[in-house]
């Protein structure tokens, strides 16, 4: 094992689109690398299919404000209202940029950018459907990772490809940069960099079915909280009401925007009793939800009654294959029926991360709930918690919230840069690093400590307890089963004693930081005795604006999780009763 | 069903050459290829190397040669290829470890396509327009994943691997045929190279390989066509 130091401004840590943006915003005026552990285009925001919002007003009347209306409401009033008037606002000129540099959005008979409705969208404050997300057929995630690639590569930015970033350097709470492991020959590389941002994407993997990739792990979150640093409103985790049955690939709600329809067994479209004005284009935590009662009631369809219908048949062939293509392929592919003649079996699936790194508008990293910041240090799209997502993001605002806030991340690390001189890294910077890597590559194997067996068991026993509906029961019960695991944890071996690709020896790492976002979901989750958003409590049905208007931030006390609370910043929009 | 998985495994740290390792195992019709090679990663040999992200045929990570044919793992089901399975890292691109191979000189290939938007006029407060006549004549490539089945599918690319390959000139062909770039004439004066579109013999491989169902051959003869066209 060489070890090797590299000397940098800034270091972008993740290369989805989040991390892209910030580089391209920061690379010209600094030396700066981007460190991912995917070959950037890999990277999930690629899987994004349906959309991004803007209130472009190409195909009605819209206006950021209504934007910034639906987004409140939907977070059940939990994002901080001045960071969502930021998404809102500068989401028109980042979608015209993301236009600018080549993304080859869908387009109107009239040349114009093409848009559709989404789950929650509305014009007038609730009035209609509001056609807001701007799209490139069912794959605008890919087209704006492409985007933004290009762009880089245009641009000649610095990229470490496949390598994983696996430990921070802050010193006197002074960020000193990062130490990262080369994937193909398992060299340990220390980046020197004085501003650093962490745009490493979510963690679905915590969950069972998920439409997250493999490699979602929390990687960046987990990494600053073993440092000390909170999470922000990890109780919050979406589940969108439609993957496909029991694989959790996800079918975008574009579908339901273009006219899908969900039905129960019977053939019933239920949303309308759930959501009599915009039905099944309800946000997601309410569609999840009805979706979950209809199964709970015996109306699921299938021999174990556990899932439903997602029916596009009535679209017609050409709609579904101009605007649902790729959706419509992976239900071909992976359950061999075919969507314009049959309905499809659905099912909720666990989905985004509205917690994480808590951040302020500057993509600043906050180091405690009383908004003290932790210099040098950046985080941006789904890895952070600015909050403009609250307690549940609508459709299509992830897409807007990486480019909004990957941007000022990168503006950010300028800012910083430039008012800042250069310190150096200490000569030992890599030992704590070596030392875990060393201690798991010389332990003996021992199956009963497999890295698979305890992730699997983590896995089922969160789908099972802090999935879409949790209690005092459920809950106190996932965090005796979590105990368990992380004591289990101290033990893992692996089998793989080599130094090239030695993927076994990442997923021991990985599995550390999804037992901490765990960890901090289910305390959080335990802590919160109401029901907000994504987080449903069948013991606190109610939501509680007295008590719970606030964020909570979970922080490491050794084993355990700590709670500390922050008010939510209010604006225009005053708390009222979620109806749709 | 029970299922033989031949596997061509390399490491560098302990073999002269690639060998097969056989591994039997449980598998249902429906499965994936990918979810096999997790089976025997995760519960038999911790230490078989490959690449993979979004399960979903997406991101492009697990090309590799399953029966003969390039595939993603991630998207074929166990029902869909005949047993045993034999599975094979991509040819052309040096072996780093089992059926990882190392894409550097692939993706040199698609940079030197310029394979960004090249357009200096002002665009303007708004976007650029663009009719939906005009969007559907790059449409199918800009599904391109970068995962490279197309390229070392190539008989010409096996034998030359200073050949571009399908994979730039598809991403090439995504910006000579949109119109808001002004730079076909750059990229086309790069693809007319004694490496470039020419190379081609239109043996079709490239197309029956793309995993999203991209026109790669018809692509690459746009390219030829329009390359005739400067001078
Ligand atoms: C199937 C699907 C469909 C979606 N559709 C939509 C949609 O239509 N509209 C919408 O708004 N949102 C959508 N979303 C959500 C949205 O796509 C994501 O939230 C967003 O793309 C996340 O982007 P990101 O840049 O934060 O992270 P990602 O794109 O996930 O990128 C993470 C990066 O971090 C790197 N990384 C991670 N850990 C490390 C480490 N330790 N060291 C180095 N690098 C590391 C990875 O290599 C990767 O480059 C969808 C999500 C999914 C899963
Ligand atoms: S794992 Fe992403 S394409 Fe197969």
């Amino acid at each position: 094992m060489k070890i090797i130091k590299h000397s940098f401004d800034g270091v972008i840590v993740g290369a989805g689109g989040a991390g892209l943006r910030a580089a391209i915003e920061a690379a010209p005026h600094m030396k700066l690398a981007v460190i991912t552990k995917l070959y950037p285009t890999r990277s999930h925001t690629g899987a994004a299919q349906g959309g991004m919002s803007a209130a472009l007003a190409n195909v009605e009347e819209d206006n950021w404000n209504w934007h910034a209306f639906d987004t409140v409401k939907g977070s059940d009033y939990l994002a901080d209202q001045p960071a969502v008037d930021i998404l809102c606002k500068e989401a028109i000129d980042s979608v015209i940029e993301l236009e600018h540099w080549g993304l080859p959005f869908s387009r109107l008979e009239n040349g114009k950018i093409a848009q559709r409705r989404f789950g929650g969208h509305t014009i007038k404050e609730g009035a209609a459907p509001a056609f807001r997300a701007c799209y490139a057929a069912d794959r605008t995630g890919h087209m704006i990772l492409q985007t933004l690639y290009q762009k880089c590569v245009s641009m000649g930015v610095t990229f470490f490809d496949e390598f994983q970033v696996l430990d921070i350097k802050i010193d006197d709470g002074i960020c000193k940069g990062v130490v990262a492991y080369e994937i193909a020959t398992g060299d340990i590389h220390i980046f020197e960099a004085r501003a650093v941002t962490f745009a490493t994407g979510g963690f679905g993997k915590i969950y069972k079915v998920s439409s997250n990739a493999h490699t979602l792990t929390g990687d960046g979150p987990g990494m600053l909280y073993q440092k000390g640093i909170p999470l922000e409103d990890m109780e919050f985790y979406q589940f969108h009401p439609t993957g496909i049955y029991r694989l959790g690939i996800l079918l975008s709600e574009a579908a339901r925007g273009e006219g899908g329809i969900l039905r129960n067994k019977d053939g019933e479209r239920f949303m309308e009793r759930y959501a009599p004005t915009i039905k099944d284009l309800a946000p997601r935590d309410m569609v999840s939800r009805a979706i979950a009662t209809e199964i709970n009631n015996g109306n699921g369809a299938g021999p174990k009654n556990d899932y439903v219908y997602l029916d596009l048949t009535h679209l017609g062939a050409e709609t579904i294959k101009q605007k649902l293509p790729d959706i419509t392929d992976f239900v071909r592919t992976y359950v061999k029926i075919e969507p314009i003649n049959e309905p499809i079996p659905v099912q909720p699936t666990a989905h985004y991360a509205m917690g994480g790194i808590p951040t302020d508008i500057y993509a600043r990293v906050l180091s405690d709930a009383s908004g003290s910041i932790l210099p040098g240090v950046y985080s941006a799209g789904e890895s952070a918690c600015v909050s403009v997502h609250g307690a549940n993001r609508l459709g299509t605002n992830s897409l807007l919230d990486i480019v909004v806030f990957g941007k000022r991340a990168g503006q950010s690390m300028v800012d910083y840069v430039s008012s800042t001189k250069p310190s150096s890294l200490s000569e030992n910077a890599a030992e704590e690093l070596v030392n875990k890597i060393e201690r798991l590559l010389e332990k003996e194997h021992n199956p009963e400590y497999s890295v698979p067996k305890i992730r699997e068991e983590l896995q089922d026993s969160m789908e099972e307890n802090a999935k879409i509906f949790r209690s005092d029961e459920t809950l106190n019960n996932q965090t005796k089963i979590l105990k368990n695991l992380r004591e289990r944890y101290q033990n893992v071996t692996i089998s793989d004693k080599g130094s090239v690709f030695n993927s076994e020896l990442l997923e021991a790492i990985e599995l550390e930081y999804l037992l901490d976002m765990s960890d901090t979901t289910v305390a959080s989750a335990l802590a919160r005795k109401e029901s907000r958003g994504a987080h449903s409590r069948i013991d606190h049905v109610e939501r509680d604006d007295k008590n719970w208007l606030k964020h909570s931030f979970a922080f490491k006390n050794g084993d355990e999780v700590k709670l500390k609370y922050k008010d939510v910043e209010l604006g225009k929009y005053e708390p009222m009763e979620r109806k749709y | 069903m029970d299922i033989t998985l031949n596997i061509l495994r390399y490491n560098p740290d302990s073999d002269k050459r690639g060998h097969w390792e056989e591994y039997k195992l449980e598998a249902e019709p429906d499965e994936r290829i990918l979810d096999l090679l997790h089976k025997v990663k995760w519960f038999d040999d911790g230490s078989l190397s490959f690449r993979r992200s979004c399960a979903h045929g997406v991101c492009g990570s697990d090309a590799m040669v399953i029966n003969g044919e390039n595939m993603l793992a991630c998207q074929v089901l166990v029902k869909e290829v005949s047993n045993p399975i034999k599975i094979e890292p991509i040819r052309g691109l040096p072996v780093i470890k089992d059926l990882v191979v190392d894409m550097e000189p692939f993706f040199d290939s698609y940079k030197k396509v310029l394979p960004y938007l090249i357009n200096d006029d002002e665009p303007g407060e708004r976007e650029r327009l663009q009719s939906p006549e005009d969007r559907e004549k790059f449409e199918d490539t800009t599904k391109c994943i970068l995962c490279a089945a197309c390229t070392t599918s190539c008989p010409v690319f096996w034998t030359a691997d200073s050949y571009i390959g399908p994979a730039a000139i598809v991403n090439a062909h995504r910006f000579i045929y949109d119109s808001r770039d002004t730079a076909d004439k750059q990229r086309l004066e790069i693809l007319k190279d004694v490496n470039g579109a020419f190379r081609c013999r239109t043996a079709f491989n490239c197309t029956s390989a793309c995993p999203r169902g991209i026109q790669v051959t018809k692509a690459i003869e746009d390219v030829k066509r329009k390359t005739l066209t400067i001078n």
